[in-house]
C-alpha cells in the first residue's frame, strides 16, 4: 500500500550536530504510528521535520526528502504553509491561544478568509464535538480557552488542528503534561480520529504506544533502529538495542 | 558565636539596603512636595486655558500645554510605526548574525546618547537638511529619533515575552509567518508595546534640549497654525521662567505652576500606561 507520508534518506544537522541520521520510514494512512526512544534520540526532531517546523530555525540543515502522497514537501517549489495545512501538529504542552474557545478552533479557518460565518460555525462545532469536548464547553464558546483545564486545552488544540481538515496529524507527547483521566480521553480520541487521519505520535510512555499505536518505531541516537507492528515490536523485538530499551536496562 | 556574628552582619546588610531605598523615595517625596506645595496655588482654569500676559508675569500657559501635546503627537506619529516595525523585524525576522548584533548594540548605545546631541543632530538633519525650518515638525521628529531606541527595546522585550508556542501553534495551523505575528503575537504583546510607547513619549514630553534648537520658542502670541510653525512647550517654559526671565522672583510661582502641570501630564501618561498593562494582564489571564 502506498504510504501516506514517506521519509527518504533524511539527515538533519543543528549547526554541527548530526541529529537525524539517514532516516527512511513509511507512515501508512489511517493508522497510528508511535515513535519511542530515550530522551534526545531525535524523535521530536523527526516529527517536527515532517511538517517543516524547522524552517524558521536558521541553524537546522536538512537533506533527503519527505513525501506526502508521493509528492515532496521540501524544496523551494513547495510552500511550507500549504504543507502545514495538510500536516497538522499538536504540541507537548497544550498551547491554546489567549482567545476564546471559538476563536481558537476557528483560527485556522479564519486564515483562509473566504469562508462564510455559518460554514465556520458548523466546522467549529463539528471539530469540538469530534474531540468529545462539546458537552464540557458547548454552552459557552466565548469563554477564554485559558480557563479550561489542561486536558480540555489539549483536546481543544486537537479540535483546532482537525478543523482545518489536515491529512496527517503529528502529536508531540500530547499527554505528557496531563493526568491519567485526561490521557485516557485523548487516547480514545486518537483511536477515533484514526478512521480519518494518519497520526504520528511521539511518546515516552510505552504503555501508551501499546494501547494506541498500530506501528511503533524505536529510535536511538538519531537513527530508526527498529520499525514494526506494535505487537511484534513489543513481544518479539529483533534488535538487541530494542530489547534492552523495552526491558528498561539501558545505559 | 560565628552564626550570631553572621546574623548581625545580615541584619546590618538588610538595614543598609532599606536605608538606600528609603533615601531614593525620600528625595522623590521632597521633590514632589516642593513642586506641589509651591505650584498648587497657581493652578486654576485661567492658568491652564489662558495665554501669558504682560511679559509672561501674569496669565496662563495654554500655548505651552498645547505645544507640548502637539509636539508629542508628532513624536508618536513619527516614532511608533518605525519603532514597532523595527522591533518586529529584529525579533521575528532578522537572523542572529554579526549585522543584527551590531544593529542591536547601536540601538542600545543610541539610548544612552545625551538628548542635547539629538537636538544638534535634529538641527542638521530636519531643520536645515530637510528644510523643515525651526518648527513643530522638526522638533517632533527630533524627539521621535530620541524615543526610538527606547521604543524598539521595549517592543522587542514585549515580543520576547510572547511564548513561542503561540507562534508555532499558528504556523502548525497553516498561518504564514506574518499571519502568526499579526493575529497571535502582536495581540499578546500589545500591552507591553503600548506601555513602552507611553513611557517613552512621556519622557519625550519632558525633554528640553532636543526642542531647544529645533522649534520651541520663548514666547508666541498664537498657537502654531501648521506643523511648520514654532511653538511653546512646558519644559522650555519652566527653563525660561526660572533662569532667563527679567523678573525671576516675580514669576517664580508661575514657574512652579508650569512645572506642576508638566509633572501632572507625565504622571497621567504613566498612570495610563499602568492601567493599560493591568487591564491587558487580566484579559490575558482570563
Amino acid at each position: 500500500m502506498e504510504p501516506k507520508l514517506a521519509v527518504r534518506d533524511l539527515d538533519l544537522h543543528f549547526s554541527e550536530k548530526h541529529v537525524l541520521k539517514n532516516i527512511s520510514i513509511d507512515f501508512p494512512d489511517k493508522k497510528i504510528i508511535a515513535l519511542i526512544g530515550p530522551s534526545g534520540c531525535g524523535k521530536s526532531t523527526l516529527l517536527r521535520s515532517l511538517n517543516r517546523m524547522h524552517d524558521l530555525n536558521p541553524k537546522a540543515r536538512i537533506t533527503g526528502s519527505v513525501l506526502l502522497d508521493g509528492q515532496p514537501i521540501y524544496g523551494a517549489k513547495n510552500d511550507p504553509v500549504e504543507v502545514r495545512r495538510k500536516i497538522g501538529m499538536v504540541f507537548q504542552k497544550p498551547n491554546p491561544f489567549p482567545k476564546s474557545i471559538y476563536k481558537n478552533v476557528a483560527y485556522g479557518l479564519s486564515l483562509y478568509g473566504s469562508m462564510k460565518k455559518s460554514e465556520i460555525d458548523a466546522i467549529v462545532k463539528d471539530s469540538i464535538v469530534d474531540c468529545a469536548l462539546w458537552d464540557e464547553v458547548g454552552d459557552d464558546l466565548d469563554k477564554s480557552a485559558l480557563e479550561l483545564s489542561g486536558g480540555q486545552q489539549q483536546r481543544l488544540c486537537i479540535a483546532r488542528s482537525i478543523a482545518v481538515k489536515p491529512e496527517v496529524i503529528l502529536m508531540d507527547e500530547p499527554c505528557s503534561a496531563l493526568d491519567p483521566i485526561s490521557t485516557a480521553k485523548i487516547e480514545s480520541l486518537m483511536l477515533k480520529l484514526r478512521n480519518e487521519f494518519c497520526i504520528v505520535i511521539v511518546t515516552h510512555n510505552m504503555q501508551q504506544a501499546q494501547r494506541v499505536a498500530d506501528f511503533t518505531a524505536f529510535m536511538y541516537l538519531g537513527e530508526v533502529i527498529e520499525y514494526a507492528e506494535t505487537k511484534t515490536l513489543f513481544d518479539n523485538p529483533q534488535k538487541e538495542l530494542t530489547q534492552k530499551y523495552l526491558n528498561g536496562n539501558f545505559g | 558565636m560565628k552564626s550570631s556574628n553572621n546574623n548581625s552582619v545580615q541584619w546590618f546588610g538588610i538595614k543598609a539596603l532599606a536605608l538606600c531605598a528609603f533615601i531614593v523615595v525620600l528625595f522623590l517625596g521632597i521633590i514632589l512636595y516642593d513642586i506641589f506645595s509651591k505650584g498648587f496655588s497657581t493652578l486654576g482654569w485661567d492658568f491652564i486655558f489662558k495665554y501669558p500676559k504682560k511679559g509672561m508675569t501674569e496669565g496662563g500657559i495654554f500655548p505651552c500645554i498645547a505645544g507640548t501635546i502637539l509636539v508629542t503627537m508628532i513624536t508618536s506619529i513619527f516614532s511608533i510605526p518605525i519603532g514597532v516595525a523595527t522591533a518586529i523585524y529584529l525579533h521575528e525576522y532578522a537572523k542572529d548574525n554579526l549585522a543584527t548584533r551590531v544593529i542591536r548594540a547601536s540601538i542600545r548605545n543610541l539610548a544612552g546618547v545625551p538628548s542635547v546631541i539629538f537636538g544638534l543632530f535634529g538641527v542638521v538633519l530636519f531643520v536645515d537638511g530637510l528644510h523643515m525650518g525651526s518648527s513643530l515638525l522638526a522638533s517632533g521628529c527630533t524627539l521621535g529619533l530620541m524615543t526610538l531606541p527606547y521604543l524598539i527595546t521595549t517592543t522587542e522585550e514585549a515580543l520576547r515575552n510572547v511564548p513561542n508556542a503561540y507562534r508555532e501553534g499558528a504556523l502548525a495551523l497553516g498561518a504564514t509567518h506574518w499571519e502568526a505575528i499579526r493575529t497571535n503575537v502582536l495581540p499578546s504583546a500589545v500591552s507591553g508595546i503600548v506601555t513602552g510607547a507611553i513611557l517613552g513619549l512621556s519622557r519625550a514630553a519632558g525633554e528640553t534640549a532636543p526642542i531647544l534648537f529645533t522649534g520651541v520658542s520663548f514666547y508666541l502670541r498664537y498657537l502654531p497654525a501648521s506643523v511648520f510653525d514654532e511653538f511653546m512647550a512646558l519644559p522650555y517654559h519652566v527653563f525660561i521662567l526660572s533662569t532667563q526671565h527679567h523678573a525671576i522672583e516675580q514669576v517664580r510661582p508661575l514657574a512652579y505652576g508650569t512645572a506642576l502641570v508638566l509633572l501632572l501630564l507625565v504622571m497621567i501618561l504613566n498612570i495610563l500606561a499602568f492601567v493599560i498593562r493591568y487591564k491587558y494582564r487580566n484579559l490575558n489571564r482570563l
